[in-house]
């Protein structure tokens, strides 16, 4: 890959770092020049390991870091919704849902998807991120449907053909703790 | 968080099983044996788990498929919660995989406070150990009922059955005493894979129930509370064009349209003219776990942390009540600092009243000594004070209107169960022409010129229990703290106001309803009022109770629980003596009943200790409640 140079700007880095640089410092500049003080993120629990470790009303510092050894309690449909000036929060309001629960809530609301979700030639996107680190997998689901069939019973993991969280052992937790989605 | 589930038919939720234990008792190992065992693993999963071990020289560990955190397969321990799906041949699971350290409560408090049920897991060559109880404790309050125990690595005691069921046993015993009826108990050996999936193949002959996975399927599919008592909590008000929407959750029993609903604390009520949902089927009710909008016939005042119910069973509406609670916060809870208790919808700063009871979760022992103060991990009975009404109920009754968290600063400190809150009927007046009148000179005014609260303090007790002494010694001593205080008791109630009455069950109750009403009017007028009566029948003591609560005024049933042999050695009066040989008829404790008091606020045993002792503690628990303002008491 690196003699490919498929990673952010010229090749010379890892995914991981790649990552680090278009996704996570991206997010970090924006939330900063337009002062955030929270930021919504669709992340859920099946995806990964780590966010199955997830709160829903996630504090992180001024450097954004996840500080996931001192996570709040969260019990009864009650959540700390109190910071310290300065707190940057990450609310992930479907934390709890599946794969096949977000397929099933397109389905019903009947909301529109890009077209790379669907099969064409036999192969689909399950996971979309950026062309160079994201692959498709073979399939033959052509709507909605046939997707929610094919999940039900698929014995791979969303985020298999997602590269960077293949490229070490904890390469994913590393880029979540620092600010990751 | 139940309520954005996005599947169409919310019956088909997957079932979520919480797994704690003690820790190193196998719980990760079981898991990620379970997942492979019913094929849920993905693939490749097993392979990359078998890379990560060999680059640590280091046998196949199952328990690194949960222990997603590098610093969780360094320690070799679970730091947070997991979360991991898994499907049987019949149906789904979320697995709960929650830490065993005692450092990581708080992350277990949040991974069991959701579960439909809970695994109990214990090491046979470990047997139970604090974290078993601790855990156990913690499951009972946060009333997840569906238990499951696993005897787990029965393979290092050679599946011996006298070391399982000495464990059984030990352990039935504690849970019985925690209230838990656990479903089963099961022997596996998680690590080999035996009794999870596949059967014990003969290793240990004696064993013939269900494998963990058939037990785990008859688990019965988590149901909503749509039986119970209607309770609609309030989020917002919208408005759409010419329509006020109040929008909700239910959280137990089911509204339909046309429905008389009064909304508490303001006990404003209106009928529902309409249900309304966004993008779904018109249908003219709704029940627990939905979140809806109403609109109302009436245009009443209605706003966020309201709750909704029908007008035949209304909730406890109170500023101060009792509750179980479980304290995770670094800084002790303590009398004297401001907290918010969030419930439901509603967000009440509170105070700390009294410890009135800490309890140690492993041992089940209780420390009644006074304490102003409840730390870190333990788990206390308490009083707690809002600064404005907090609308609630029993958690045996409504659970999710029965529980709540406590806010420390800015951090969830604090969960609690509530017990003991009175329900107070709200009918309306009988007669239309008696209107309760309210004068300028308020409560406020008369306890400010008094200097402490009106209350009610009710003895109940055996005749010769002590509680005439014990009346006069409080009166006396409270006296001497310049309080406004008054004993009534059958010398001057029975021969004047109640002359009239005997001693037939009719008379018995009309002389109770006398009494409750009596006391009402004078700890409403500032007094404090000490009845010592023996007041035998709960229903008597509920319903004095509800009439004092009714007026706003604090009822504190102290149970003098001297035992009937006790009190008929003592025998002041001879009275014992007359009843034993039948020249009094229907006396309490011989041959007409005495019913213990279920939930008094206080107990005295003057069995066991002195006059002098007993009024001490009383004198403990009442003055911080007699006190103004509880931020007055402060240490």
């Amino acid at each position: 890959m690196l003699e490919r140079g498929e990673t952010f700007p010229n090749g010379r880095i890892t995914r991981v770092e790649c990552c680090s640089l278009l996704k996570k410092d991206a997010l970090q500049a924006i939330i900063e020049e337009k002062d955030y003080q929270a930021v919504i993120v669709g992340i859920r629990r099946d995806e990964e390991g780590t966010r199955a470790k997830e709160r829903y009303f996630s504090p992180r510092d001024k450097n954004f870091e996840w500080n996931f050894k001192d996570q709040p309690p969260e019990l009864w449909d009650q959540f700390k919704t109190d910071f310290d000036p300065g707190t940057h929060i990450r609310i992930h309001p479907l934390l709890h849902w599946t794969e096949v629960n977000v397929w099933e809530y397109i389905d019903r609301e009947r909301i529109e998807v890009v077209d790379l979700y669907f099969a064409r030639d036999g192969m689909r996107y399950r996971s979309l991120g950026c062309a160079p680190c994201t692959k498709p997998i073979q399939s033959s689901a052509r709507t909605v449907p046939e997707i929610i069939e094919e999940l039900r019973h698929t014995k791979i993991s969303e985020r298999s053909t997602r590269a960077q969280d293949q490229e070490a052992e904890d390469a994913f937790e590393r880029l979540r703790a620092s600010g990751y989605m | 968080m139940r309520t954005s589930d996005p599947t169409p038919n919310r019956g088909a939720h997957a079932l979520r099983i919480v797994i704690v234990g003690h820790v190193d008792h196998g719980k990760s190992t079981l898991v990620g044996r379970l997942l492979h065992d019913t094929g849920s693993l993905p693939d490749g999963k097993f392979e990359q788990i078998q890379a990560v071990c060999q680059r640590r020289g280091m046998p196949f560990e199952w328990a690194f498929l949960m222990d997603a955190l590098q610093a969780e397969r360094d320690q070799n321990i679970t730091i947070d919660v997991s979360h991991i799906w898994f499907r049987s041949a019949t149906r789904s699971y979320v697995i709960i995989d929650a830490p065993g350290h005692k450092e990581f409560l708080k992350n277990m408090v949040t991974g069991a406070a959701d579960a439909d049920a809970a695994l109990l897991l214990i090491a046979a060559n470990e047997g139970v150990q604090e974290q078993s109880k601790r855990h156990a404790y913690l499951l009972s309050m946060l009333g997840v009922d569906q238990v499951i125990v696993l005897i787990n690595k029965m393979d290092l005691v050679d599946f011996s059955e006298a070391v399982y069921q000495q464990i059984e046993e030990e352990y039935r015993d504690f849970l019985g005493k925690l209230g838990i009826q656990p479903l089963r108990f099961i022997p596996i050996a998680a690590r080999e894979g035996l009794n999870l999936v596949e059967p014990l193949n003969g290793v240990a002959k004696w064993y013939s129930g269900p494998t963990l996975m058939r037990a785990l399927d008859r688990l019965p599919a988590p149901g909503a509370e749509a039986d119970g008592p209607l309770r609609f909590a309030v989020q917002d008000v919208y408005r759409f064009d010419e329509r006020r929407i109040v929008a909700g959750r239910i959280e137990s029993g089911t509204l339909r349209v046309g429905d008389y609903i009064v909304f508490s604390p303001n006990n404003k009520s209106s009928s529902v003219a309409s249900i309304e949902r966004w993008n779904a089927p018109i249908k003219d009710s709704a029940s627990a776990g939905e979140s809806i909008g109403i609109t109302l016939t009436d245009p009443i005042f209605v706003e966020r942390g309201h709750i909704g119910s029908h007008d035949t069973e209304t909730p406890i509406e109170t500023n101060r009540f009792r509750a179980r609670l479980f304290w995770m916060g670094d800084r002790p809870l303590s009398i004297g600092r401001r907290y918010k208790v969030k419930l439901l919808s509603q967000e009440v700063e509170c105070q700390l009243v009294s410890v009135d009871r800490v309890i140690d979760a492993t041992s089940l022992e209780t420390f009644s000594g006074l304490r102003l103060s409840v730390v870190k991990n333990e788990v206390a009975e308490v009083t707690i004070q809002g600064r404005s009404p907090l609308v609630m109920d029993n958690h045996e009754k409504v659970a999710t209107s029965g529980r709540f968290v406590i806010v420390d600063h800015q951090d969830v400190a604090g969960g609690g169960i509530i017990f003991g809150g009175t329900y107070v009927h709200r009918e309306p007046v009988q007669s239309t022409n008696i209107f309760w009148s309210e004068g300028t000179i308020d409560h406020r005014i008369r306890t400010e010129r008094n200097g402490h609260r009106g209350m009610v303090v009710w003895l109940t007790g055996l005749s010769g229990s002590g509680k005439s002494t014990l009346a006069h010694a409080l009166e006396t001593n409270l006296f001497s703290r310049h309080m406004q205080v008054y004993v009534l008791d059958g010398d001057n109630i029975r021969h004047g106001l109640n002359s009239n009455l005997g001693f037939s069950p009719q008379d018995r109750v009309e002389n109770i309803r006398r009494v409750a009403e009596v006391a009402k009017l004078m700890a409403d007028a500032g007094l404090i009022v000490i009845t010592s009566f023996i007041s035998p029948y709960r229903l008597d003591r509920t319903r004095a109770r509800e009439v004092i609560l009714g007026a706003d005024v604090e009822f504190i049933e102290a149970y003098i629980a001297t035992p009937l042999h006790v009190c008929e050695q003592r025998d002041p009066k001879k009275l014992y003596k007359r009843a034993r040989s039948g020249e009094i008829k229907d006396f309490t404790g011989i041959d007409a009943p005495y019913e213990v008091p279920e939930n008094p606020e206080i107990t005295i045993y003057t069995d066991r200790e002195s006059v002098k002792e007993s009024v001490g503690r009383l004198l403990d628990f009442l003055i911080p409640r007699l006190q103004l303002d509880v931020a007055e008491y402060e240490i």
